[in-house]
Order: C-alpha cells, then structure tokens, then sequence
C-alpha cells in the first residue's frame, strides 16, 4: 500500500519526476567522479609502485629516485650487500642516461636510457620480441621505434653522449632491437630505450663504471618492509631507502591539492542533489497536503506518512544513481584522457580510478541524502493540525 | 443492538475551542455539552460558522479544545497524544468528509482496504472486508475503478465503506450530501439510514434539511452554542 501511493505520486508528474532523476543523475555522476578522484591518483601511483613486486627503493642520500642526475659508486658491492640479507628476494639495479640515434637525414633522436639487469628488471613490460642478453642489444618502446623509423629485428646505431656544439656522438655501438616494451613510470610519448647495465655503463666510460642511479628491492612474502628499510639504511648509510608507504606519503603530500578540490566540489554536488529532490518532494508534498491530512485523519500513523515520502525521494535517488554512475565512468574517463597529458606523468597513473569502494561511498552519500531530502518536508506535513489543514483545503 | 445498546458514547462536558486570529481570540465553541448514546442518528445543524465542523473535530480527535471533556466510548479523548489519538481515529471513530477524499491513486477497494492495512489486518482478510463493505454500499463490481471513473455519489459510498472499515464505535459525517445533487444525496440518506438501521452510530453535521429531518435527532448551535439539544427518536 505504502509502495503503490509512493509510486503513484511519482507517476502522477512523470516530466517532473523525470527532471529530478536526470537532475540527480548528474549530481551523483559529479560526486562519483570526486570521489574517484580523491582516491583515484593515489592508488593508481600505490598499484603503479607495486605492479612489479619492488617494496623498497634505493637512491643517492638525501634525493628521491631520479629526482636528480646523482649516483651511488661502488654498486657491486652495495647489490651483493643487499642479496645477502634474508628477506630480500631480488635487487634489481638501474643505470639512468640517455641514448641518442644518429638518423639518415643528419638529425639525432634522443631519448631515455635505463641500464639494467633484464632477468630482475621492474622497469618495463615486454610487448613484443624478447629480453636484451648480450652487450649489443636493446629494447625500445614505441615513441622511440616510431622516432627512428625501426622496428624488432633491426640493428640501429646509438650513442650515450652527444656534444650539440661540437655535433659529435661518443660511445657509440650498433645494436639489434630485440624487444618492443612499455615502460611503466615513463610519462606518455616519453621516448626510452632500455639495455643490460654493462652495456650502458661501458657506452658511458669510466664515470659509470661500478654506479647505479637507482636500486629497487623485492622483499620475501611477508617481510617487514619498515623494518627491512630501516636495518638497510642503518647499514648503507650513502643511500636513502624509500618504501612503498612511505613514497606513497609523499606523493599524497604533493597531491593534497587535487584532495581538496574533490572533497569541495563532490560536497557540492551533493549539495546541489540534496537541495533538488528537497525542493521536488516539498513541491510534491504541498500539493498532497489534503490527502495527508485526510490519511491521518483515517488513522494513518505520521512515521508511515513520512515513511511513503521517503521512500518517493528515496526511489528518485535509487533510479538515478545507477544513471549518475554510467554517466560518471563516461565523464571521468574523459576527465582522464585529458589529465594524463600532464607533461611528465607516467603513462599508466589514472587520477579518476574505478574502484567499488568509491561507488558504495557515493552511493550510500545519495541514498543518506535520499532519506534527509524527504524527512523534513514529510515530518512537517505530517504534522500539520488535521483539522485546520482540511478546512483550509475545503476553502481552497 | 448489543446489550450497551443506550450507553453514552460520545460525552462532551462545557468545551470550549479558541483560535488566536492575529491579537484576537476568537470562540468557535462556547461551553459545549451534550451526549450521544450508542445507535443514536444525531444531526447537528446551524448557520455557516457556529461551530458545528468544530465540534465534530473535537469528537472525532482531529482537533483539540481549549478547555472541556470528550470522551468516546468512554474513554476520555480530549488530551490525548498524537500516536494514541491515530491509533483511536483508526480503530474507534469513522471519518466521511464533504468532498469524500479517497486517495486517487488508489482503487475503490484498495481506499477501503487503507485504513484496514493500517491496522494490521492480513492481506487477503482485509480484501474481504473491503469487497464486504463494497457489496453493502452497492459498489461490488466498482472495486478496481480509481475515484477519478466514479460518480460523486459512489465517491461518498467509498468514503463510507472507508470509514466504516474498521468497524469504528461512531461513524462521523461532515456535510456528507453537501457535494451531492438532490437524487444523488437521497441515496446517501438513505444508506445512512441503513447504517443507522444495522446499528451503526452516526453523527452528521449539515446544512441538509432533508438530511437532518432524516435523522432521530438534531441538535441546534448558534455562535459556538447549543441552543437546542433536541430528543432522541
């Protein structure tokens, strides 16, 4: 009975009911897209951190990895060092530089240059072809094969050095493309190549010899990272070892901003969804005021009045929300598409990210907000003097 | 008749009922008091503003006085709160208004089956009462229509049969026939009758000169006043 009255109103005015749904639709869709978006960078960099299995990072004392062009000496060691201890798995040490590739045409491409150890390495995806195994050999990604015109299975020669002024290569090597790779904390377009750590350190000459610029570590299942990051500091006092948590922390610091600006305008959206099935269900409600009080007139209990009201409100909001979230998986992946071309982010950080966490929690704000947009105007009505609210109908 | 056949059912004692219209007080009732008894027909009559609908708020626990007694059944209703005073309107008194006010949205027998809902009766026995109460007002074969395919004559037996849902002690009429045309309200007086006839108490408020002659007994009221109490038939 409850359900056919609450229905019945909101058939009664279909265009009215319709407005207020797509009205809320839109709201709810903005307030999913904050939601995502409070939480969504964050994660995105936490999956991106741990997508390779690394829980510990390695870099020059006192800067963060590549942050600056320092490097740490004496490397063979420091990985033997750190292979030695019982709860690390793997090390996997990076060389950063750059490559440049003389083209037919006389011009240079340059791009980035990652010396590693390609059985541990946690720095790219291999698409296509294979690993590189011996000194003449390299992956690329795409930016850098469609720059050089070449693909897996040609042979390119490259450089580590290139005086601008002077127009000359150093270490130079000619070597095969074996592999078409992704890397994962490249920014987008960014050109990159990678190849075995002795290759580019012997391309780079005595200055490389025995550095890295960076070491990432892969902890045994259930290791204490904190404690593992503090025993290796204590130990390596020349490096500064980040975890996870801790790169984390420092990434929500410089993203507070965007946290901020998604808790405003998601408060807002809420607002605005609150304030518009208020004004819809008051509307409804004085229009149905004779009928109210003729309902407790017969008998009919003020929290099963209130009830019927707030389930109408309720009804708008549960029919829009899944029409808010369609609309704001559609808007944040455009919203993305558009972020991600923010000059040096990683190609694979989403700041808007899915997750069903952030759909419960704009749900369940819509559906609080549901209930507190019917109350007030029910409970008023409800309460209005019966007899007084009849005469004045009967007048009217 | 039962055995309480002739005990009083409604007692109002001196009540008096004030409304503030801006600095002024204004008195709708002036020391009212009267009884009904059980299967009485009562007719309260009076010009327009004396006072009548008042008093039939004030029995039928809609309104509450400013000073005085009410008492249903014996039960004094006069102060009670909110919840109990539904919960008496839904289990003991009966409401038909002037302009029948069923709930559009719903059919002739779902109407009826509202009040019965509220009370907690089970679906299929409050379907029975309902097409009961339809059969008696002559509207059996009405029960899936919505108010809006009824006459205003059927609208008012709907009404009835609503009111009469719950079996309530004391069935109340405000100006029942006062949207009716004269064939139409004959109808109605004639299915009060029959109320009446079966047991039902009835109190009915009007402007009705056919309505009121109809009943066994009308009460005069004049500025808030009863000026006569007139005699049980």
């Amino acid at each position: 009975m409850l359900l056919t009255l609450a229905a019945a109103s909101l058939f009664r005015h279909r265009a009215r009911t319709l407005l207020a749904v797509l009205g809320v639709a839109v709201s709810a869709a903005m307030l999913l897209d904050m939601v995502m978006l409070a939480s969504g960078m964050r994660e995105s960099f936490r999956s991106l951190l741990l997508s390779q299995g690394f829980q510990l990072r390695l870099a020059p004392r006192g800067t963060l990895p590549f942050d600056t062009e320092a490097t740490i000496g004496d490397a063979g060691a420091l990985v033997a060092t750190l292979r030695s201890r019982g709860a690390v798995q793997a090390v996997s040490p990076v060389l950063g530089g750059q490559l440049h590739v003389p083209l037919a045409d006389g011009t240079t491409v340059t791009g980035a240059a990652l010396g590693v150890d390609p059985a541990v390495q946690g720095d790219y995806e291999l698409l296509d072809g294979r690993q590189p195994a011996g000194m003449n050999e390299i992956v690329a990604n795409d930016a850098m094969l469609a720059a050089i015109g070449r693909h897996v299975g040609d042979t390119v020669r490259v450089a580590a050095g290139y005086d601008a002024q002077m127009r000359s290569l150093s270490g130079e090597r000619v070597v095969r493309v074996t592999g078409r790779v992704r890397f994962i904390y490249m920014a987008a377009g960014q050109r990159a190549t990678a190849l075995p750590i002795d290759a580019l350190r012997a391309m780079q000459g005595a200055t490389a010899a025995d550095r890295i610029s960076l070491a990432m570590v892969r902890l045994t299942p259930g290791a204490d990272v904190d404690r593992e990051r503090a025993a290796i500091e204590r130990l390596l006092p020349r490096v500064t070892v980040i975890s996870t948590a801790e790169a984390i922390r420092q990434v929500d610091e410089r993203l507070s901003y965007f946290r901020q600006l998604a808790v405003i305008l998601g408060a807002v959206s809420l607002v605005v969804g609150f304030l518009l099935v208020t004004t819809l269900v008051t509307v409804s409600v004085n229009e149905r005021i004779g009928e109210i009080a003729v309902m407790r007139a017969i008998g009919v209990r003020r929290w099963r009045v209130v009830a019927q009201i707030v389930l109408e409100a309720g009804a708008i909001m549960l029919v829009a929300a899944p029409l808010g979230l369609a609309l704001g998986l559609v808007t944040a992946r455009y919203l993305n598409s558009i972020l991600a071309r923010f000059p040096g982010l990683p190609e694979r950080i989403d700041f808007f990210l899915f997750q069903p966490s952030a759909a419960w929690t704009a749900l369940g704000l819509l559906a609080l907000c549901g209930v507190l947009s019917g109350i007030y105007p029910s409970w008023r009505s409800a309460s209005l003097p019966i007899a007084t609210t009849l005469r004045q109908e009967a007048v009217g | 008749m039962s055995e309480l056949a002739g005990a009083p059912i409604v007692e109002v004692h001196d009540l008096v009922r004030e409304y503030r219209m801006g600095n002024e007080t204004v008195a709708a009732l002036k020391g009212v008091s009267f009884t009904v008894r059980q299967g009485e027909y009562a007719a309260i009559v009076g010009p327009s503003g004396c006072g009548k609908s008042t008093l039939l708020n004030l029995i039928g626990v809609i309104d509450r006085p400013t000073r005085g007694t009410v008492s249903i059944a014996g039960e004094r209703v006069d102060q009670l709160g909110d919840a109990r005073a539904t919960d008496f309107r839904l289990r003991r008194i009966g409401f038909v208004f002037q302009r029948f006010y069923l709930m559009p949205a719903l059919s002739a027998r779902e109407n009826i089956e509202l009040p019965l809902a509220e009370a907690g009766v089970k679906k299929s026995a409050r379907r029975d009462r309902a097409m009961t109460l339809l059969e008696y007002v002559g509207l059996a074969r009405r029960e899936r229509h919505r108010p809006s395919q009824l006459s205003g004559g059927e609208q008012q037996r709907v009404a009835i049969a609503r009111a009469l849902a719950n079996s309530p002690s004391l069935l109340l009429a405000d100006e029942p026939t006062g949207e009716l045309d004269a064939r139409t309200g004959a109808e109605m007086i004639a299915l009060f009758a029959r109320l009446n006839g079966d047991g039902t108490t009835i109190v009915v408020v009007t402007h009705d000169e056919v309505l009121a002659r109809a009943t066994k007994r009308v009460i005069h009221m004049r500025d808030g006043s009863i000026v006569d109490h007139g005699t049980a038939g």
